[in-house]
């Protein structure tokens, strides 16, 4: 490996866990405040990718405007998910399991009759500029995420630890029923979570689209290593997750580089199993009792 | 009174739907026949699932280990010779085998990150087929697998004597998961679902059963493997994806996992309507999907809750002059 291509593996894998980190987040986040999480968050991500394949591809809009779009997208789809699935089935963590893996049939088919089965669709690059950068030469359009990651998780972060209301998400992730003697309202928590969870999907598929092969498909080949990265952080910890979607990104990108992409899927849920066998709650999880 | 009479309804309709299955082959054109086969093994996979569900342990790892039986006992076959007969429970060993091996490494994973690790693990095992050209054969998996020889007298690689090989197969398997529904084990499981800390009190020991109700259910998908590979002569790591999984999971959920026949009555209706639905391929997830949504919303104790429901109703009303007598 050529130190231009150590480089180009060092951004890619940087960009992945940028993305990783933007959808296993909103997991995680979802995870803490009602112990369930979304098999058909990957939709989500996809859902954006084809927002703005739809309205910067192919009707011109501006590409920001396209993401911002996506970001709205995601969020309506994360509140329509938690009331018409998550809020009837509280407390019930089979069934919420198992009706979103439900879920992911019915987003794949709905995308696949409204956009085509089997049709790649491209989404220019909006910027065809390459940051040099040590005699390699790295495209701008695939480390922008990077810096949206940062900003959406340290945003997130100091709204969880500082506002109100990301101090009563906290609040019901530790114990709902404390919580809601407390006077918060937790249907509006779970909804919150949710929104927020279907945003950063919403920004970060907006901005991976013009990159990955937007297809009905994409939904169900981003779940996977994404619930990995939230299995290996651990469920409802916010600074795990981050942590491990660095880790799992840049495992992921450097095996795929260096054998293929098979192995490093292989690679990644041994490390899975191996967090697991050490530590079964995940890196930074607490311990449920 | 009442008990005797539904139990002799219940075994004259058992009775009924065999005499059925056993003219079937005879009446029907060759590819219904060959449709049939695939529903016994569906009725297999759905049953050994619901043992293991009955614990508790919703793993996506089931059909995986229906892979497992298929390629362990395709290769035996095929590059070792082995006899076909003693091939099939073989890869029902060692699926049994890869099931408690991911069950035992996740014993102590709870929850949601348990069910997320075992579709890690089974899918790390399916791309271990795909990856390893040698010995597994990649993306265009196994072919040439051996047929079962004649044995008896009786060429079992025909149609009607395999269509009864695995009726009889089937017929076993499903008789034996109802007696360990109702031992002691079956009631030690249903213990360990309702209350842990309970049954963990009450002296039984709870990754032991986690790990038998894997190895019981992991051993009779693998022989579903078995009988499958045998019959197509060919495998590939494509069958036992996670949407296949999904399906699997789909059939049992509307099916409803509280009864023993919950399971059987969701592959009948669902697998019915799946090959019913062949001509609309495309949309056709969309509808099983929205099925199970609104199944887990509406109706959490599946279809079989809505039988029983009914059928309690149908029985009540002659009762009723009884009741009043006493």
């Amino acid at each position: 490996m050529t130190s231009q291509t150590l480089i180009q593996t060092i951004a890619n894998a940087a960009a992945v866990s940028g993305m990783y980190a933007l959808i296993a987040v909103g997991l995680t986040l979802a995870f803490g405040v009602m112990q369930m999480a979304n098999l058909a968050h990957g939709h989500f991500f996809m859902a954006g990718a084809y927002t703005v394949y739809a309205l910067y591809a192919l009707n011109k809009w501006p590409f920001w405007l396209a993401v911002a779009a996506a970001v709205g997208i995601g969020a309506v789809i994360g509140l329509a998910v938690e009331r018409g699935i998550f809020r009837p089935l509280r407390g019930d963590v089979v069934a919420g399991f198992i009706a979103t893996a439900g879920l992911m049939f019915v987003f794949e088919v709905f995308m696949g009759e409204v956009w085509g089965w089997g049709y790649m669709r491209p989404v220019p690059s909006p910027y065809m500029r390459a940051v040099k950068f040590m005699g390699a030469s790295v495209a701008f359009q695939r480390v922008i995420v990077i810096p949206f990651a940062i900003a959406c998780i340290g945003g997130l972060m100091i709204f969880m630890r500082w506002f109100r209301l990301g101090r009563a998400l906290r609040a019901v992730a530790q114990d709902p029923e404390a919580a809601s003697i407390q006077g918060i309202n937790i249907n509006r928590m779970t909804a919150l979570a949710m929104a927020i969870a279907g945003a950063l999907a919403g920004i970060a598929g907006g901005l991976m689209s013009t990159i990955y092969a937007v297809t009905p498909a994409l939904g169900g080949h981003i779940i996977l290593p994404a619930l990995i990265v939230v299995v290996v952080g651990g469920m409802g910890s916010i600074g795990g997750v981050t942590l491990a979607s660095i880790i799992m990104g840049f495992v992921n990108t450097f095996v795929t580089t260096l054998v293929d992409g098979v192995t490093a899927f292989m690679v990644s849920v041994a490390v899975m199993a191996l967090v697991l066998a050490i530590r079964p709650q995940g890196l930074m999880g607490h311990v449920v009792t | 009174m009442s008990l005797p009479n539904i139990g002799r309804f219940r075994i004259g309709a058992l009775l009924l739907v065999i005499i059925g299955l056993c003219i079937f082959p005879f009446l029907a054109r060759p590819y219904l026949v060959e449709v049939a086969m695939i529903y016994f093994l569906w009725m297999i996979l759905a049953q050994s699932y619901r043992l293991i569900v009955t614990i508790h342990d919703w793993q996506l790892y089931h059909i995986v280990l229906y892979g497992v039986g298929a390629y362990t006992s395709g290769m035996l076959a095929k590059d070792l010779g082995v006899p076909v007969f003693a091939a099939i429970p073989l890869g029902g060993v060692m699926a049994s085998l890869v099931g408690v091996a991911i069950t035992s490494l996740l014993l102590r994973t709870k929850g949601w990150g348990f069910y997320i690790a075992t579709y890690g693990l089974a899918e790390f095992i399916r791309l271990s087929w795909l990856r390893f050209r040698n010995p597994f054969g990649g993306s265009t998996g196994i072919i040439d697998i051996p047929y079962p020889p004649v044995a008896g007298g009786i060429d079992f690689s025909a149609r009607i004597p395999y269509y009864f090989f695995s009726l009889g197969v089937m017929l076993i398997i499903l008789y034996m998961l109802y007696r360990i529904e109702k031992s002691r084990i079956g009631d030690a499981f249903k213990a360990i679902s309702m209350d842990p800390m309970l049954a963990a009190s009450t002296g039984i020991n709870i990754p032991r059963h986690r790990l038998l109700a894997c190895a019981i259910g992991g051993f009779f998908a693998g022989i579903a493997g078995g009988l499958l590979v045998h019959r197509l002569g060919a495998v590939d790591p494509r069958m036992f994806n996670i949407v296949t999984m999904l399906y699997l999971l789909i059939w049992v959920v509307v099916g409803g996992t509280n009864t023993f026949w919950g399971p059987m009555i969701g592959v009948s209706v669902m697998h019915t309507l799946f090959e019913l639905s062949r001509p609309l391929i495309q949309i056709r997830p969309m509808f099983f999907g929205l099925s199970m949504i609104l199944v887990l919303l509406f109706m959490p104790g599946g279809i079989e809750s809505l039988i029983s429901k009914a059928f309690a109703r149908w029985r009540k009303l002659p009762e009723m002059p009884t009741a009043e007598a006493k």
